[in-house]
Order: C-alpha cells, then sequence, then structure tokens
C-alpha cells in the first residue's frame, strides 16, 4: 500500500474465437498500472480500455479472487498463476513484474482441457474424475454422531492437507506429460487418510485412475513440477500414497 | 394485498419440526422417479438440495454458472459452521444457539425456523464427518472448536481457514456422486434467465447455455432457488465476481416475495481498499477474533503519524493503543457480532483515530496471542489467512499487525418463504442465503454455512414432498407449451434490447457508479435525506444505463459484457428496492442502522412498536410501485429485550 508506483506493460495474450476456430497472440500496450494493481484487475483495465474502443474484451476464467474457489487459471510468461510461489492468478500482483515487462498470457496447454475462447478452457475432464469415485458412498440422514469416529490429529491433518487442492489444473497445465496424478492423488489420499474413506479405497483409486487414463491425461515421470506450482502447496508425496493404493487395489 | 401464510405448524416451540415431519406428506419410492426437480445453483444449499434430492430417488437437474459446481462461492467462507453439539461441556444447548441466533438478529427472525435451524445443526456435523470433510481435531482424535462473534461458548467446527471449502467439496462430493447415479444431471456454464408459471405453479426455466449463447426450456414440477444473496451490489464486496441476485429477481416479477431487503452484512474484518482499479474486498476471517485484538491508537496525532506512514503501529506503545471493542463491550470484547464491531470500527475512523494510508483502517494484531501460544500455534490456526494477506498487502501479519475495515459481505434479506422454505408461487422453493428466514438484521459468524446445508441436507428433502406428493399425477410437459415459448420470447426480448443499446460505456462503469451510490447512502450508517437521494441517483442512473451501455460481441457465443449486463440490469432495480425498504424502516436494527435511530451511546434502537415486522415487497407490473406487506413476528419463546453485549 505504501509503495505504490506506476508501471506500463507489453501484453502477448492468447486470442482464439471458439474451440474450432485458430488462435493466435495478439500484442496490447498498456501504461499507469499500480504496482499494488492485481494481475486480474490488470486484465480488467485492458479490457474496459478495448470495450472503449469497440473491441472484444479477452475473455478469462475467474470468481472469486481469493485464491480459493480454483477458477481462475493462465499460464504467464510460462509459469501457471504467473511469477511467485503458492499462488493462483487472483492473488498475483502487478509488484511481481519490472516497469516495461512484455507478460505472454496463454491458457492452460493440456488436451484433456480444450480452450473454449481466448484464455478460458474446459476442465470437466476434473469434474469426471471426481464422479468416478472422489466420494464416500454415504446418503443424507443415516450418519452416527461425529464424535463416535476418533481420526488421531496427524492423520486428520495430512488428510486436510490433501483435501486443500482447488481443482484448478495446474498441475497439468505443467506437466509435460499434462499428467493429472497431483489432482487426483489429493483426492484419494484426502479419504485414504481417513476411516470414512477406506471401505472404498480400492474401489475408488481403481476407478478414478482409469477414468484420469480413459480421458487422455498423461503418466507421471517424477519431475515433480506439480508440486512447485501448485497454488496449495499440495505435496507429491500423495502420489507415493495413490501409486501404493493403486497397487494394493491391484494385487488385493 | 397478498397473503403471507408461513405455515408454522402448531404446538410447542420444541416440537414443531418433529410434529411437521410426523403429518406431512411424502412421496414413494415408484413416483420419486417419475417427478423432475429443477435446482439453480450449486453451493451450499443447491449442492446439498440436488445431491439429497438424488439420493432420494427424485430426477434432479442441476445448474451453475460456473465452469464446475465445486467453483460456487459458498467455497470462500473461511472460519466455521456451528452446531449445538455442546462437545466442550461449556453448557451449550439447542435452546442457546436458538436464542442467540434470534438475539444477534436483532428480533427481526422467525422464531420456529430458527428453532429448526438449531434442531437440525448437530446432524450436519454428523453428516459432514460421515462424508470425509476434514474437520480440525484435538490429539485425542475428538473434534475441535472454536469460538465466534455473539456466542459465549465454542460451538463453531472448521477445517483450518477453509471451512466453506471443505463443506462445499463434501456436498460436491455427494453431488458427483449422484451425477454418477444419473439421478441428476448436470447443467454447468449455463445461467437461469427466467421462470416458468404455468397455471400459477413454478415448472421450469429458461437457461442460457454460456458457451452457445443457446436459450434452453428446462421442465421441473419444482424449482428451487439457491444462488445466494445480492451483496454484489455493493460492487466491491467479498462476494464472488460472478455472484448475483437475479434468478431471485426473475422469481420476484413472476411472483415471489422479497424480504426486509435492507438488511445487509457489512462484516467488519477485510482488507481495506486501496485503488480505484480494485474489484473486491477480501474477508480475513472472524476467526482471527479469537487470538487477534481490534485496537486504533489513543491519541489523534499517532494516528495522523500512522496515516502518512512517518511511525509503525509498533511504535504505539500499550497505554496509547485504545482496544476500544474491548473498552466499550467487556464481556464479549472483540467477540460482539460483526454489525457492533462494523460500527465500532467506522465510529473511531469517522472521528480521525483510522489508520492506513486512507485513515479508513483499524488495526487487528496477534502479537498477543503469538507471545502467548508461539507463532506455530497462531499459523496452524489461521495460516492461509495469513497468506492471503501478505499475497495482497505486502506485509507480514505475524509481524506488524494487519489493517482491516468493515465490507459488504452478506445478505440477510432475500426472498421470503414461508416455514417449508415455498415461495409464494407454488412450487418454487428459496434456500440458504437467496432467502430470509433465519438471520434477522444481522447473521452472527459461521451461521450462513449451518443454514445452507440446514436447508439442503435436511430441511427441503422433506417440505417439497408435501408439495410433491399432489403431483404425483402431473405428467412431464413439454417445452413446446406456449408459457415456455412465452417466457422464452421475453428473455430474447430483453437480450436484444441490451444488445441494440449500442452506447458508449462499459457493463462495469455503471457496476461500480451504482455500488458507490450504495456504499455512501445504503451502507453502514442510513438516513432519511441520504436514501431519498439514493433513489433518485439510482434511477437516473438506471436510465442512463439502458440508454448508453455497451455490450460487444453478439448473444449467439461466449459473452461475458451480455451476462454481466443482465445482472446488473436488475441490480439497479433491486438497488432502489434497497433503499426503499431501508427508507420504510424506521428504526436502527442489526446491520439497518439509521443515524436517526440511535441511543446517546450510539448504539441501535429499535422500535418494537411499529416495526416487528417483516418487510415483504411484492412486484405489482411494470412502472408501477412496489408493494409492501408485512409478516408480524411472534416470539412465544423468547423475551424481546435490547441487545447488549457490554
Amino acid at each position: 500500500m505504501t509503495n505504490h508506483k506506476n508501471m506500463k506493460f507489453t501484453l502477448k495474450i492468447w486470442r482464439q474465437k471458439d474451440a474450432k476456430s485458430k488462435g493466435k497472440f495478439v500484442t496490447y500496450k498498456i501504461t499507469d498500472i499500480s504496482s499494488e494493481c492485481s494481475f486480474l484487475e490488470m486484465l480488467d483495465i485492458l479490457n474496459e480500455q478495448l470495450i472503449n474502443k469497440n473491441e472484444e474484451p479477452v475473455v478469462f476464467d475467474h470468481d472469486c479472487r481469493e485464491g480459493i474457489c480454483g477458477m481462475c487459471s493462465l499460464y504467464i510468461n510460462g509459469r501457471p498463476h504467473g511469477p511467485d510461489d503458492a499462488i493462483t492468478t487472483c492473488q498475483l500482483h502487478m509488484r511481481k513484474f519490472r516497469d516495461g515487462d512484455t507478460i505472454v498470457i496463454e491458457p492452460w496447454r493440456a488436451r484433456p482441457f480444450p480452450v473454449i475462447r481466448d484464455l478460458m478452457i474446459d476442465r470437466s475432464a476434473f469434474d469426471k474424475i471426481i464422479q468416478e469415485g472422489g466420494f464416500i458412498s454415504v446418503n443424507t440422514g443415516g450418519a452416527a454422531d461425529a464424535n463416535s469416529i476418533l481420526i488421531s490429529k496427524l492423520p486428520a491433518d495430512l488428510s486436510m492437507d490433501a483435501a486443500a487442492c482447488i481443482g484448478c489444473g495446474a498441475c497439468v497445465a505443467t506437466c509435460k506429460n499434462a499428467s493429472a496424478m497431483l489432482f487426483v492423488a489429493a483426492k484419494v489420499s484426502h479419504f485414504a487418510l481417513l476411516p470414512q474413506g477406506r471401505p472404498e479405497a480400492k474401489e475408488r483409486v481403481r476407478r478414478m485412475v482409469a477414468k484420469m487414463d480413459e480421458l487422455g491425461f498423461g503418466n507421471c515421470t517424477n519431475t515433480f513440477a506439480c508440486e512447485v506450482e501448485c497454488p496449495k502447496l499440495i505435496s507429491v508425496s500423495n502420489i507415493a500414497r495413490m501409486n501404493r493404493e493403486f497397487l494394493c487395489a491391484k494385487v488385493g | 394485498m397478498a397473503e403471507l401464510i408461513a405455515k408454522i405448524p402448531k404446538g410447542p416451540l420444541t416440537q414443531k419440526w418433529s410434529e411437521y415431519k410426523s403429518h406431512q406428506n411424502l412421496v414413494n419410492p415408484a413416483n420419486k422417479r417419475k417427478l423432475d426437480i429443477i435446482v439453480v445453483g450449486t453451493g451450499l444449499a443447491g449442492a446439498s438440495a440436488a445431491a439429497s434430492l438424488g439420493e432420494l430417488g427424485f430426477n434432479v437437474k442441476n445448474f451453475c454458472y460456473q465452469d464446475s459446481p465445486r467453483r460456487a462461492h459458498s467455497i470462500a467462507a473461511q472460519g466455521g459452521i456451528n452446531a449445538a453439539k455442546n462437545y466442550q461441556n461449556d453448557g451449550d444447548s439447542i435452546y442457546r444457539l436458538f436464542y442467540d441466533t434470534i438475539k444477534g438478529g436483532d428480533y427481526r427472525s422467525r422464531e420456529a425456523n430458527v428453532y429448526r435451524l438449531a434442531e437440525v445443526s448437530g446432524a450436519i456435523i454428523d453428516h459432514c464427518v460421515a462424508q470425509g470433510v476434514p474437520f480440525a481435531r484435538d490429539y485425542g482424535g475428538l473434534l475441535d472448536n472454536r469460538s465466534f462473534g455473539g456466542a459465549l461458548v465454542s460451538r463453531t467446527f472448521y477445517a483450518r481457514g477453509q471451512t466453506g471449502q471443505q463443506l462445499l467439496l463434501g456436498a460436491y462430493s455427494s453431488l458427483s456422486r449422484q451425477i454418477k447415479l444419473g439421478s441428476v444431471t448436470l447443467y454447468n456454464r449455463h445461467e437461469m434467465l427466467d421462470l416458468v408459471v404455468i397455471d400459477g405453479k413454478a415448472r421450469g426455466i429458461i437457461a442460457r447455455d454460456l458457451i452457445t449463447g443457446k436459450l434452453e426450456r428446462h421442465f421441473g414440477h419444482a424449482v428451487v432457488i439457491a444462488t445466494g444473496g445480492y451483496g454484489n451490489l455493493f460492487y466491491l464486496s467479498t462476494n464472488a465476481m460472478g455472484s448475483n441476485f437475479s434468478a431471485c429477481w426473475q422469481i420476484f416479477k413472476r411472483g415471489a416475495m422479497l424480504a426486509n431487503p435492507c438488511f445487509t452484512q457489512i462484516h467488519p474484518t477485510c482488507i481495506p481498499v486501496h485503488g480505484a482499479y480494485q474489484s473486491k474486498l477480501t474477508l480475513m476471517s472472524e476467526s482471527l477474533r479469537n487470538d487477534g485484538r481490534i485496537w486504533v491508537p489513543k491519541n489523534k496525532e499517532d494516528a495522523e503519524k500512522l496515516r502518512k506512514g512517518l511511525i509503525k503501529a509498533k511504535d504505539i506503545k500499550e497505554p496509547d493503543r485504545d482496544y476500544y471493542l474491548e473498552r466499550r463491550y467487556p464481556a464479549y470484547g472483540n467477540l460482539v457480532p460483526r454489525d457492533v464491531a462494523s460500527r465500532a470500527a467506522k465510529e473511531r475512523c469517522d472521528a480521525g483515530y483510522g489508520v492506513g494510508s486512507t485513515g479508513l483502517a483499524v488495526y487487528l494484531d496477534l502479537e498477543e496471542s503469538i507471545g502467548r501460544l508461539g507463532k506455530h500455534v497462531i499459523e496452524e490456526r489461521y495460516g492461509n489467512l495469513c497468506q492471503m494477506y501478505e499475497k495482497i498487502v505486502n506485509e507480514d501479519p505475524y509481524k506488524n499487525p494487519m489493517m482491516i475495515y468493515p465490507a459488504v459481505h452478506y445478505t440477510m434479506g432475500g426472498t421470503w418463504v414461508d416455514y417449508e422454505l415455498m415461495t409464494t408461487i407454488p412450487g418454487c422453493y428459496c434456500l440458504g442465503e437467496a432467502n430470509f428466514s433465519d438471520h434477522g438484521a444481522n447473521r452472527l459468524g459461521a451461521s450462513a454455512l449451518m443454514q445452507g446445508l440446514a436447508d439442503g441436507y435436511f430441511i427441503l428433502p422433506y417440505t417439497i414432498q408435501n408439495y410433491l406428493a399432489s403431483e404425483i399425477k402431473t405428467p412431464r410437459m413439454a417445452t413446446d407449451r406456449p408459457e415456455f415459448a412465452e417466457t422464452e420470447k421475453s428473455v430474447t426480448d430483453r437480450i436484444e434490447k441490451l444488445m441494440k443499446i449500442g452506447g458508449t460505456r462499459s457493463v462495469d462503469h455503471f457496476h461500480k457508479e451504482l455500488g458507490k451510490i450504495m456504499w455512501e447512502y445504503v451502507g453502514m450508517g442510513r438516513n432519511e435525506a441520504g436514501l431519498t437521494k439514493a433513489i433518485g441517483l439510482i434511477c437516473a442512473l438506471r436510465e442512463e444505463f439502458w440508454k448508453d451501455v455497451r455490450i460487444t460481441g453478439t448473444p449467439a457465443e461466449v459473452n461475458i459484457e451480455l451476462e454481466k449486463a443482465n445482472r446488473v440490469a436488475d441490480f439497479l432495480e433491486l438497488g432502489e428496492l434497497m433503499a426503499m425498504d431501508a427508507l420504510n424502516r424506521k428504526e436502527s436494527c442489526g446491520g439497518h442502522f439509521r443515524e436517526e435511530y440511535q441511543t446517546p451511546e450510539g448504539e441501535c434502537m429499535r422500535n418494537d412498536q411499529d416495526y416487528m415486522y417483516v418487510g415483504v415487497w411484492e412486484y405489482a407490473g411494470p412502472e408501477k410501485p412496489y408493494k409492501l406487506n408485512k409478516e408480524p413476528l411472534h416470539y412465544e419463546e423468547i423475551e424481546v429485550k435490547q441487545r447488549i453485549y457490554k
């Protein structure tokens, strides 16, 4: 707040009319951007200027603008969610850039996440994976008293660490194989670590992995780029846990 | 004047809900399959309702405007969810939760609904744990609790600072399971644009596919609206950018009514506004008030120096700090309800003690708690909040106190519903923040999650059957009926009208202007002159909008500007009604503070004699004034008193 300064940028933004059209980079100049402005607010300003010129604004996904809904994406200068650690794009601020920088903005690039328009992509593949087994089969109404299940603090905390995934897809976007292993492993681990999740553990991991493969996500080659770019710092040790669960499900 | 029948069951308060359930009509399993239910919204209320109705065997269609149901704004709720479990043995009970909620709402909510909410609160926690929601636990493996404003007990369950996220992902997982089983069909990136009413009953919706721009007709034996509140009307709020009230405004125009629209909640602990380009305000959870102390300097000179950046908060010695909440409200201290805390912050800033470059901020200081408990404990409790703060403000809240200021957060007002959560349109229901029933004039912290899930998991799945039992002979209707065609035509006409304007100003321009008017005159402090002025300004702005808004592109494609224009057009009407409601209510209660009606100490002065009613507004037709109906509030169990937190 105190060290505000005005900045200017050259933006190279991916524009694509719709899923079928061919896209291209378009260059925009933007000036008088406050260093305290968020990245998406900078795009708001650009869009306002485009509308004033009667041009079509850049389409991008966003909603909560506080780093939790997982709707914003954007590949910024070669990094999902841009040049800062443990954030979503909506939490990125212009103070992380230098005055006069050229900023390249692309959508997530992964075959299972087709572009809808400009920077907006279709991530329903993630929903489909969850629908295969990312749940505990319990109907409303039949549950026992909440404190009748005791869960030690450590597994409860580890489960929460995994459950913090926001489903943004940065892990897929950054992976050279477009692997969804970190996303799937986070959900598998969230349930695998809790006693409530054990009865369906084998079925869950089998089905979710099969769906992930079917939808065209690649395999994991242990480069751990996903962990580096995850806004919620989900650990790759979850992938190890998922592999163990998967193996046990196969042999058991 | 329409008749408002709340359908509150007879009998003693504690027995009403069981009495209702014992005698209501039910639908048998074979018939459930033949009944279609449309649920609009996939937040806590919408997703939990859609999942539970699917589990029961109904055929459910669930709509959301985001790319996935998991994005709904319930996800952003941080601090926790209340439940009367009394796991801490600190004297909690269903009655106490009920009482705190009524009192917190400043005696402007419906007693029977609130009692039921408290009654089912425990079952929510049981169900969420069974779903695998990773609530915080202590070393013995039992569930942990924290305290929230307006309560003397610890009854708030939490999952770090991401409780809303975990509860929503729980509901989303149940919903996903039903989608796979085929009982729920999901329509993501779809937005409801009108309600179809046939022979006086809700029978479907017109929705726009936000990718292709195509309008679609969907039939349902009943329609459930769970689309959240209208805080985004203020432009700057803690709501998500897409949060809107259009579904509720559409049903309002089709015969549903709107209750207490002036009751908005201004949350005391948000990151202050810092620039004209700003798009939203970020909440810092109320849970921070468990361990954070709120203060401003005692001396104006210090405040002045802080504003100019000549000194830092750390330079102010302990005796020179004014912990004004602890000073004014010794019994509840930093944990007074939100409306009280917000007004107190405004009072200090208006009096010249505010800090930050704008003078519109107060400190929330974790220093003492870090000293007492250690940084690791504070980190474990609020780590993600502190990280959020650091990313936005570029300051370390473990080292310097956070700067906070009130911001629009929640709306207690909403669609009028009866005890069954049905609106005044038969077959049309309204759940969660979108309805008005449970929070009166002020909502207590950690009660929004409770209400959303109570409505969706444990109330609607019962009450909707009482209606659907008489619909089992109604066959699925074809969507080529004239009622569908006419409703679709009115949507097409409106879109065409918007596109044709071809003006010079963006939708955001109008939204921001509206927000400024609302914050200035219909915000934390309201008075007759200001409200009257606001109505004039809003009407003029609305006129300008319909003459000068510019929407680029076409309706037959992804068109964000068109989506926004539809929503802002509705906000421009709702804003006027909010100001009218605030003008009508000549008293101060909860979040509604009329400056003319306050005690010498600056507290709310209620007028129970004249205003102990729900203000229920009715749409009378285009260009006609809205009609005010009244639902009187009767308190059988509770003695109505002045709210005192001292």
